[in-house]
C-alpha cells in the first residue's frame, strides 16, 4: 500500500510560447502511515505535485503507481483512487455547497454509492473526528466561523474514508490559534488511524513540529526528501530558495556560536526548551 | 481545461493599431462591418479582404494566433452555410435526394461565408489591439450625449470592464471548485441531462458564493477609495486624439467609399 512516483514531468501549455515547467523528473515513494510535510515556494510546483497523486492532473510524462499498479493504466478506476486518496483543498471552505453541516459531510461518501446509514454514519465519524458538535450539524455551512467551515470541509474528505489524505495549505488564513487546533487534530487523527498525511505548506513553523519526513520542492524538482533534523541542517540552501528553518533552529545555532552545548537534535520548540535547560543544568 | 479560451483576448505587443485611440477602433470596427453589407458584388469583399489584410499586417498580432480563437465559430458557420446551401428556393444546380442545391443557395453560403469570418476577424482584431479598460474607456466617451437622455454612461462602461475583468477569475475559480468536487467523488461528465444538470448544484452554488463574495469585497475596496460614481471623476490616461488618429479616420473614411462604390458597380 503506497504511492511510487516515477520520473513525473508535468508541463503547463505544452506547445504554446508561454510552456512551465511545474515539474521537473519527480521521483517519490509515499509509504503507508508516514505523516509528510510538502515544503515549497508560492510556484515551486507543490500543489502541481498533490493534483498528480489522485489523478486530478495527467503527467506529462512519467508514471505514477497505487498499490503497484499504474494510474495511467487502462482497466485503472480514477475514482477509485480519488475515494483512496483524499484531497483537501487550499480553502477549502469555498467548497461548501449544502443547506447544512450534515449534508456537506455526506456528499463525498454519498457519491461513493453507499447505503443510507453507512453514509450518515461515516459523516458522523467525520464530524467527530474534527471536533464538531452535534449542535451544529444542521446549521447551515455559511453561519459558521472560519475555521469551523474549514473543519467541516476536511471532515467532508474525510468522511470518504481515504487511506491518504492530503491537505494543501490547511491553515492558511487562520489565526494563530485556529492553526494550531487544526494542525493537532490532524496529528490526533494520524496517530490514531494510522493514515497516511501529506501536508503541503510553505511555513517551515507549521510543518516542523508533527511531520516525519520533509519533501523540499523548488522549481518542481525535489530538492531535499529527509527527515526534518537533516532537512534543517542545510539553512543556507532553504534560504537560497526563499524558505527557512524554523525559528528554533536559528536560536539553537546562535546559542552554539555562542559556546552553549545544546546539541543539534531539537527542532521543535519543546525539545528546544529542554535541551536549553538541560544545558543550563550541566 | 477551460483557459484556452482567445476570443476576445488582448494581445500584447507593440504597433501603431495598438496605439491608436480606442474610438477609432471601435468606429473603425462599425464602418467595417456596416460595409460588409453594402457589397452587391465579389470585388467589394476583395477590397474588404485587402484592406483587412493590411491592419492585419500593420497590427503586428501573428494571424495563427488570431485563427486559434476562431475555432469556437467554425460550428456556427458550418450551420449557416448548410441551412443556406439546401433551403434557398431558385434555379436548382445539384440534386441529392429530396435536398437540392440552387444557385442562390450557392451564392448566399458563399457571401455569409466571407460575411461572418470578415467581421470576427475584424472584431477580433479590436479586441486583440485594445486592452478592455481602453475600450470601455472609448464607449463612456463616445456614449457621451446620451448622458443628457440620463442614460448611466459611465455606471454601464464600469460595469462592463468589471465584468471583462472577472471572466479569468470566474474561469480560474470554477476550475478550482470542480476539481474540489471532483476529488470528493463528483461526477460531471456521465449520466442523462436530469443527472448532469443535478451534478451542477455542487458547482454552482460555491460559484455564486465566491462572485457574491468578490463583488461584495471589490465594492468595499472602491468604496474605501472613495468612489462615487463618474461626477467629477479624471482620468489617469485621458483619450485625446493625436494627429495618426486623424489620418486614421481619413484612412476609414477612404476604404469605406472606395469599397461601396467597387462593391455596388454592376459590371
Amino acid at each position: 500500500m503506497a504511492i511510487e512516483l516515477e520520473h513525473v514531468n508535468f508541463i503547463y501549455g505544452e506547445d504554446t510560447p508561454l510552456a512551465v515547467k511545474a515539474l521537473d523528473d519527480v521521483n517519490l515513494m509515499i509509504p503507508d502511515g508516514q505523516f509528510i510535510g510538502i515544503i515549497g515556494h508560492t510556484g515551486s510546483g507543490k500543489s502541481t505535485l498533490v493534483q498528480h497523486l489522485n489523478g486530478l492532473m495527467k503527467a506529462t510524462s512519467g508514471d505514477i503507481r497505487y498499490n503497484g499498479e499504474s494510474i495511467y493504466g487502462k482497466d485503472f478506476e480514477m475514482r477509485k483512487l480519488r475515494s483512496k486518496v483524499g484531497l483537501v483543498f487550499q480553502y477549502p471552505e469555498h467548497q461548501l455547497f449544502e443547506i447544512d453541516v450534515f449534508s456537506d459531510v455526506c456528499f463525498g461518501p454519498k457519491n461513493l454509492g453507499l447505503s443510507k446509514e453507512e453514509v450518515e454514519e461515516r459523516a458522523k465519524d467525520a464530524l467527530q473526528k474534527v471536533g464538531i458538535p452535534e449542535t451544529m450539524y444542521y446549521q447551515s455551512p455559511f453561519e459558521l466561523s472560519g475555521g469551523q467551515k474549514r473543519r467541516v470541509a476536511i471532515a467532508g474528505v474525510l468522511a470518504m474514508q481515504p487511506d491518504v489524505l492530503i491537505l494543501d495549505e490547511p491553515t492558511a488564513g487562520l489565526d494563530p490559534k485556529g492553526r494550531d487546533e487544526i494542525l493537532q487534530q490532524i496529528k490526533t487523527l494520524q496517530t490514531e488511524t494510522g493514515l497516511t498525511i501529506l501536508l503541503v505548506s510553505h511555513s517551515m513553523d507549521d510543518v516542523a513540529e508533527y511531520v516525519d519526513r520533509i519533501i523540499v520542492m523548488n522549481a518542481g524538482k525535489v530538492m531535499f526528501d529527509d527527515v526534518p533534523k537533516s532537512v534543517f541542517a542545510h539553512v543556507k540552501e532553504l534560504e537560497e530558495v526563499g524558505l527557512a528553518a524554523p525559528q528554533v533552529t536559528y536560536v539553537m545555532q546562535e546559542l552554539r556560536k555562542r559556546g552553549f552545548e545544546v546539541g543539534e537534535d531539537a527542532t521543535t520548540v519543546e525539545e528546544a526548551a529542554k535541551a536549553i535547560l538541560r544545558c543550563l543544568k550541566a | 481545461m477551460l483557459r484556452d479560451i482567445t476570443l476576445g483576448q488582448y494581445y500584447q505587443t507593440e504597433s501603431v493599431i495598438h496605439r491608436l485611440d480606442a474610438r477609432v477602433k471601435l468606429a473603425g470596427t462599425l464602418i467595417f462591418i456596416v460595409s460588409l453589407f453594402f457589397f452587391k458584388n465579389y470585388w467589394g469583399y476583395l477590397v474588404a479582404a485587402l484592406f483587412l489584410a493590411g491592419v492585419i499586417k500593420l497590427s503586428r498580432v501573428p494571424f495563427k494566433f488570431m485563427v486559434k480563437g476562431m475555432k469556437a465559430i467554425v460550428f456556427l458557420v458550418i450551420i449557416t452555410v448548410l441551412f443556406s446551401l439546401f433551403l434557398t428556393p431558385g434555379e436548382a444546380l445539384v440534386s441529392l435526394g429530396k435536398l437540392t442545391i440552387t444557385k442562390e443557395g450557392l451564392n448566399t453560403a458563399i457571401t455569409t461565408t466571407i460575411r461572418l469570418s470578415m467581421l470576427i476577424i475584424g472584431s477580433s482584431i479590436m479586441t486583440l489591439t485594445t486592452t478592455p479598460n481602453n475600450l470601455t474607456d472609448a464607449m463612456e466617451k463616445s456614449m457621451r450625449p446620451l448622458k443628457k437622455l440620463h442614460v448611466p454612461v459611465h455606471e454601464i462602461a464600469m460595469m462592463m470592464s468589471i465584468a471583462l475583468r472577472f471572466i479569468p477569475i470566474l474561469l480560474e475559480e470554477t476550475d478550482k471548485i470542480m476539481k474540489a468536487q471532483i476529488a470528493r467523488g463528483a461526477d460531471f461528465e456521465s449520466g442523462n441531462l436530469l443527472k448532469r444538470a443535478k451534478a451542477m448544484v455542487p458547482l454552482l452554488v460555491p460559484l455564486f458564493i465566491s462572485a457574491f463574495r468578490r463583488a461584495n469585497d471589490l465594492a468595499m475596496a472602491m468604496e474605501a477609495r472613495c468612489y462615487r460614481g463618474g461626477d467629477g471623476r479624471t482620468k489617469m490616461k485621458p483619450l485625446i486624439y493625436q494627429k495618426r488618429d486623424h489620418l486614421a479616420y481619413v484612412c476609414l473614411l477612404v476604404y469605406f467609399v472606395a469599397a461601396v462604390v467597387i462593391g455596388r458597380l454592376h459590371f
